[in-house]
């Protein structure tokens, strides 16, 4: 059993004009197996939330506290992060020349597990992984991310999550840029994750429609820089017939 | 400057001053005296092969007995050719397939030293040559390099040498009629090394392929001066190096001329210089230089970037847990396995990349 506690977090970016707050005290709490969808326009922190988390340098923490069972998870640098357990599947995922995809997974997951997957097991489990999330076999050749259109940048992401097995995983975006079909490859691999482990899921989207895929147990609207309601998943119903104008006008 | 004009810029002194275009970013103080005409600097033959050898020959024979196959007003290299005396040649017969790389190698020098080596393919033949360099020397040289008709030869010169070595030399290949040169410029060693690969053509069909890997670390000037010229019609070039630097004063100089003469009907080039600055106090410059003179070409281009250490690159391997010092040695191989993954012999390709481990090591990054 794993909990993830966000307390009064508050993080700003340096810009030209100095520091400015982006987050303005987000209070949250994930367990294991629970999903919570996090809805918000655009800008209004979302990414800033999961980067925060993830430990990206571009954020200052300017307030509050994450743990992760307990441990502070803001004094440990990125890797020791994902090494205790958390997972960002990136909005924009980066690409890494000359890095092929095979050499990145393998020593992705020799430094999470503690030690190199057996090679034959290894084989076998990205095989599976891939097939069933309609990747090429051939990508293990290709560099990070370079060249991947959209829709096999969030493959790849979420192939990631299913072979890393995180405690906690942050979905940024996960189905933005997806035709329906991605989106539905996409979510079966996020379900089997929810399904084969205990994974706490932090699904960050702007649109309702892949909560239709991964239901969620709670709904946060997210609005300049805060949580501004929560509720259970009626509460995506009502963003989608009502959109977000109320809170962003409030 | 023009290339043209360049080209055919006469040397009246043969003493640089820092002021021509050539010698402007090169220190000359650091260049031991080779360039002065005053320097005593013996003739020597320290490129040593050892093995057997088979479908290929190498002696050292009188130097009148080749002379010199090309032009050149680089300083060195009528310095060079002035004082040289006994001349190493390997010669790969004619239709032989040589398998295992011909490895030259030369180490500690001793005092100052001109030499030349004349490298010739006879046709048909295939080989691949070697020739790495260890230890301390204060060295000028040229190496021609002669590929008859539809000879193919893969050339892989590795400066390994001491941080306090000098090397100024330059490589020049001629290409005969369809002929494949090959050739892979490593310099990593030195406290200054200025090369200047170079290719010209003899016949039409000729295809040259010039990659580069350096490394400079701090106080380290590693130039390369890259020269095609497109003197017939219908041949092909690719230039690609890549360069990284790390620590106060590494310095990297990388020319590209590329020269498409009238007659060069139908010729096909690009060329690619891409540097990785890892630290401050670093500086590369790269200036890539296209003349043409005809446009019957098949298509040219180039294309130059120097850049910082991309943060983003590390974060999303840290993300995945990886380790930062693991992460940073993924994303510079990674921007070097561009061109090492090229390198026709696995020994090399790993040597190099061991070499680069090594170096980011010591640097501490
Ligand atoms: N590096 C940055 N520099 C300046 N402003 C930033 C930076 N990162 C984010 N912001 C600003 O912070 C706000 C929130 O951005 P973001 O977290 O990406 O929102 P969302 O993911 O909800 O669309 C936006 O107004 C954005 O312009
Ligand atoms: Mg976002």
């Amino acid at each position: 059993m794993t909990k993830l506690v966000i307390k009064d977090l508050k993080v700003g970016v340096e810009t030209d004009s100095g520091m400015t707050e982006i987050l303005k005290g987000v209070d949250l709490t994930v367990n294991s197996g629970e999903t919570h969808a996090i809805m918000g326009p655009n800008g209004s922190g979302k990414s800033t939330l999961a980067y925060s988390i993830a430990g990206h340098p571009k954020y200052t923490i300017l307030g509050g506290s994450v743990t992760l069972d307990g441990a502070d998870i803001l004094d440990m640098s990125v890797d020791e992060r994902a090494k205790a357990g958390l997972f960002l599947a990136m909005q924009y995922p980066v690409e890494v020349p000359g890095v092929s995809v095979a050499n990145f997974l393998r020593t992705a997951a020799t430094a999470i597990r503690g030690e190199a997957p057996k090679l034959r097991e290894w084989v076998g489990e990205m095989k599976n992984a891939m097939s069933s999330l309609n990747i090429d076999p051939a990508f293990g050749e290709r560099s990070v991310n370079e060249g991947f259109s959209g829709g096999e940048k969030k493959r790849h992401e979420i192939l990631q999550l299913e072979l890393l097995r995180p405690k906690i995983a942050i979905l940024d975006e996960t189905d933005s840029g997806l035709d329906i079909d991605a989106l539905r490859i996409v979510s079966e691999g996020v379900n089997r994750v929810r399904e084969a482990s205990d994974v706490g899921v932090l699904l960050i989207t702007h649109y309702t429609r892949i909560l239709k895929y991964i239901k969620p147990d709670f709904v946060h609207v997210f609005a300049k820089g805060r949580i501004v309601e929560e509720g259970g998943p009626e509460l995506a119903e009502k963003l989608e017939e009502k959109g977000y104008a109320d809170y962003v006008n409030a | 400057m023009s290339i043209n004009s360049n080209l055919l810029e006469r040397h009246d002194s043969l003493e640089p001053t820092g002021r021509e275009e050539k010698w402007r970013f090169t220190p000359l103080k650091r260049l031991g005296g080779l360039h002065l005409n005053a320097t005593e600097v013996r003739s020597n033959t320290s490129t040593i092969f050892s093995g057997p050898s088979e479908g290929f020959s190498v002696r050292v024979v009188p130097a009148s007995e080749v002379s010199p196959r090309s032009q050149s007003d680089d300083v060195i290299v009528a310095r060079v050719r002035e004082t040289v005396r006994d001349c190493t040649l390997v010669e790969v017969n004619r239709d032989a397939q040589v398998k295992d790389p011909i490895m030259l190698s030369r180490k500690n020098l001793g005092s100052a030293e001109f030499s030349r080596t004349v490298v010739v393919a006879k046709s048909h033949s295939q080989a691949t040559i070697i020739i790495e360099s260890f230890g301390s020397a204060i060295l000028g040289e040229e190496i021609e390099i002669l590929l008859e008709p539809g000879a193919k030869l893969d050339f892989i010169s590795l400066q390994e040498w001491e941080n306090d070595a000098i090397h100024l030399g330059r490589h020049h290949a001629i290409l005969g009629k369809d002929s494949e040169f090959n050739s892979v410029t490593i310099s990593v060693g030195g406290s200054l090394v200025r090369l200047l690969p170079s290719v010209e053509y003899d016949g039409p069909g000729g295809s040259a392929n010039l990659l580069g890997v350096y490394f400079a670390t701090s106080g380290q000037h590693l130039e390369h001066r890259v020269f095609i010229d497109h003197n017939v019609g219908h041949a092909k070039s690719r230039v690609n190096y890549k360069g990284a630097l790390a620590g106060e004063d590494a310095r990297t100089v990388w020319f590209g001329d590329v020269y498409i003469r009238k007659e060069a009907e139908g010729t096909d080039t690009y060329e690619m210089n891409r540097n990785l600055l890892l630290t401050d106090g670093a500086r590369a410059d790269s200036v890539p230089n296209l003349e043409i003179e005809t446009g019957k070409i098949a298509g040219a281009g180039h294309a130059s970037t120097t850049g910082r250490f991309d943060e983003e690159h590390l974060f999303y391997l840290m993300s995945r847990g990886i380790a930062e010092d693991d992460a940073r040695r993924l994303v510079i191989r990674g921007f070097f396995a561009e061109v090492i993954n090229e390198i026709p012999v696995e020994g090399i390709r790993d040597r190099l990349m061991k070499r680069i481990d090594d170096e980011l090591v010591r640097v501490g990054r």
